[in-house]
């Protein structure tokens, strides 16, 4: 689960990590006294929205002169003038996709005298199985690119779970990141708070992108990326909170209430699948017959025909959607369960595409004798490839 | 021979007496008389549990796996306990020096199973999963949630990192004529106990095991690591034939994919670098999933 970036810095503040001071706001009416609860004389007006590359942003519904996502202001009026050009705009970044995503939080920030601007983050190396530090001088910019180009100025720590951050890695990390004096001792206090809030919220990834060394030596969290591990969420009931639905597809958080995993794509056949290997494998032999997938959709394990019938109902809700495809091989799930929650969903909200099923498995028979006595114009498919070619001759067919 | 199970292999169940528990318990029982031998658990200690087939299996309950192991020498345990209680059961069995750990919990937490992978590592105990839908060798022993129906007892190692996948491939070099030495279902989490190179490893020292599927999945560098590690073997005469698939070719970056660890991010874990590693290793990957069965047959025809 993904949080806005004042949410981030308000969890890292928790744990005594140093971050500017800042307001969200919800309206351009509030950017004025927003403004004059902070020191000045320079603020930062930053859009809050899930994805990175806010500040190359350009917003939708202004000229391509405008400026991004991200502003300096260097007076109460300009920080106002900002607000209400930002607000309620659409801003697209290189991680929003065409559509870009609305606007609908500002985040007025005391503005920091920069010296240099590094990058830090933590997330779990899964080569070694630890939360891992990786660090780079080369602050501020695109770090896969920096990656890609001088792969030698990023510098991964992997930290033993069983001590923490030693004195010894913190060394480590204030020389690579080339820190001495003032920031190097700020450095040595704030590696282990990182390190602790990540292991303590159950964090997935902590980005700060830059870590800014200021004129006076100190250094400050200047951005922070903060996403949580979904299957801990069940012991943070605070980061839960923080949850922003109007950031995440209707039709995703529909599917995750009933602990379906959705996500939706821009082709269009819509798929039904248990197991996420399957289902990856299932768009990619749509694809590789010459068509688009509409959706990645696991109904896991085991399924309730409930289940079934809320998943089969989230793809009929999607108006690209030409075709289905259902293709199960059941291990724990019964085709015959999949087979009744196909019927009554359909039942339900009728059937307006071309309909594929594949069944295997578990209780295969039972399930195929259920579809075909069910009257539905539903399409039987043999394996998963004669599934995949009559799915794709359906909806072409029909184009 | 097989790997790591056999008809000899003694099982205990850490969270028989749940739904999920039971029904696979019965199942597994009924597959060829896997050695199911007790449950574990903490307050039913003493207890016993009854199927509900027509063999009316009876199992004893023990209030720990110490016990459980101590009273019926068990060699291996299970465990379907709930993600949260998940790992601490995992714990539990590492302490009992239990050799082979399968857990087929999904959804536990990643820094859960950074303690237990800490843990794991001093350790005598190997672990096979979590989120893996288990392992089972043919007419001989199945432990998790794998359709035993399908399976067919012949001369093809099946490794991978997803469950139905797994299933796939299995179906198709039994629908072959080929059939498996023995199917080993890796898991679809970030942090996990066995990996890709454990499996080839023993596959590529049983002598039984002829040819070998590999299924990996878009995330991490596992497949990557995989590849290496068999182009090393090569190089020191040991090799099999070999086919392979990579789920995901049409995911989008920064996408998780259901499991925790299908996701492309940061440039990294992408399709097409597995399928160029593994190919450069001597696998032919298969650009169908229903295709396994099929491109195995040509590679061992030559």
């Amino acid at each position: 689960m993904n949080i806005h970036e004042y949410q981030g810095k308000a969890v890292l503040k928790e744990f005594g990590a140093p971050v500017a001071e800042g307001v969200a706001i919800f309206s351009a009416d509030e950017a004025e006294a927003a403004a004059k609860s902070l020191p000045g004389p320079l603020w930062v007006v930053k859009s809050q929205i899930h994805a990175g590359g806010r500040g190359k942003g350009k917003f939708k519904e202004l000229g391509p002169d405008a400026k991004g996502g991200v502003r300096l202001a260097f007076s109460l009026e300009e920080v106002t003038a900002h607000a209400k050009e930002m607000l309620g705009n659409t801003l697209v970044t290189a991680q929003t996709g065409e559509g870009g995503k609305v606007v609908n939080r500002l985040y007025i920030e005391d503005g920091a005298d920069i010296e240099r601007e590094l990058y830090l983050s933590i997330l779990v190396d899964r080569t070694v199985g630890r939360p891992a530090f990786v660090v780079s001088t080369e602050g501020g910019m695109d770090i896969e690119a920096v990656a890609h180009d001088t792969p030698e100025k990023i510098i991964t720590l992997p930290i033993d779970p069983e001590t923490g951050v030693t004195e010894a890695d913190s060394k480590k990390l204030c020389d690579a990141l080339e820190l001495t004096g003032v920031a190097a001792e700020d450095g040595m206090k704030l590696f282990p708070i990182l390190h602790k809030a990540f292991v303590e919220k159950d964090m997935a990834l902590l980005e700060v992108n830059p870590l800014i060394v200021m004129k006076d030596g100190h250094l400050r969290v200047l951005d922070a990326k903060v996403s949580f591990d979904g299957n801990a969420l069940f012991r943070h009931d605070d980061i839960m909170a923080l949850r922003d639905e109007t950031e995440e597809d209707a039709k995703e958080i529909e599917a995750s209430k009933y602990d379906l995993a959705y996500v939706a794509l821009d082709g269009d056949i819509g798929c039904m699948v248990n197991g996420a290997g399957l289902a990856m494998a299932t768009m990619d032999i749509i694809k590789l017959y010459g068509a688009e997938p509409a959706n990645f959709l696991d109904v896991g394990g085991g399924a309730s025909k409930e289940k079934v019938t809320a998943a089969f109902k989230i793809i009929t809700s999607d108006p690209n959607v030409k075709g289905i495809l259902v293709n199960i091989f059941g291990g724990i799930m019964r085709c015959d369960v999949i087979a009744e929650g196909v019927i009554a969903a359909v039942q339900e909200v009728g059937l307006q595409v071309p309909l594929v099923v594949r069944l295997e498995g578990t209780n295969v028979e039972l399930g195929k004798k259920i579809i075909n006595e069910s009257g539905l114009n539903v399409i039987a498919a043999d394996d998963l490839d004669d599934a995949a070619q009559k799915i794709v001759k359906a909806v072409k067919g029909g184009a | 021979m097989s790997i790591l199970v056999n008809k000899d292999t003694k099982i205990i169940v850490q969270g028989l007496t749940g739904k999920t528990g039971t029904f696979h318990t019965e199942q597994a029982l009924e597959y060829y008389g896997t050695k199911m031998v007790a449950g574990v658990h903490p307050k039913k200690g003493g207890e016993s549990w009854s199927s509900g087939l027509e063999s009316a299996a009876e199992l004893p309950i023990f209030a720990s796996v110490g016990e459980a192991k101590e009273a019926t020498g068990a060699d291996a345990s299970v465990v379907y306990v709930p993600p949260a209680g998940a790992a601490a059961a995992i714990i539990e069995a590492i302490d009992a020096e239990i050799p082979f750990i399968v857990c087929i919990t999904e959804g536990i937490p990643v820094a859960d199973m950074v303690k237990v992978k800490a843990k794991l590592e001093k350790s005598k105990s190997r672990l096979l999963g979590p989120n893996c839908p288990g392992i089972l060798t043919p007419e001989e022993c199945k432990i998790g949630i794998m359709p035993g129906s399908i399976f067919k007892k012949g001369s093809v190692g099946v490794v991978s990192r997803s469950g139905t996948l797994t299933y796939e491939a299995v179906f198709q070099t039994s629908n072959a004529g080929l059939g498996q030495t023995t199917a080993v279902g890796i898991g679809g989490d970030p942090v996990k106990g066995t990996e890709f190179i454990d499996v080839l490893e023993m596959f590529l020292a049983d002598d039984e095991t002829q040819s070998i599927i590999m299924i990996g999945e878009i995330g991490g560098s596992a497949e990557e690591e995989a590849a290496q590690f068999l182009k090393d073997e090569a190089k020191k005469g040991r090799k099999k034939p070999m086919a392979g698939f990579i789920a995901g070719r049409t995911a989008p970056p920064g996408r998780t994919m259901g499991h925790a660890g299908a996701v492309i991010s940061g440039g990294k874990g992408g399709a097409e670098d597995k399928i160029a590693a593994m190919e450069e290793a001597g696998i032919k990957v298969s650009p169908s999933p229903a295709k396994l069965g099929e491109t195995l047959l040509e590679v061992l025809k030559g």
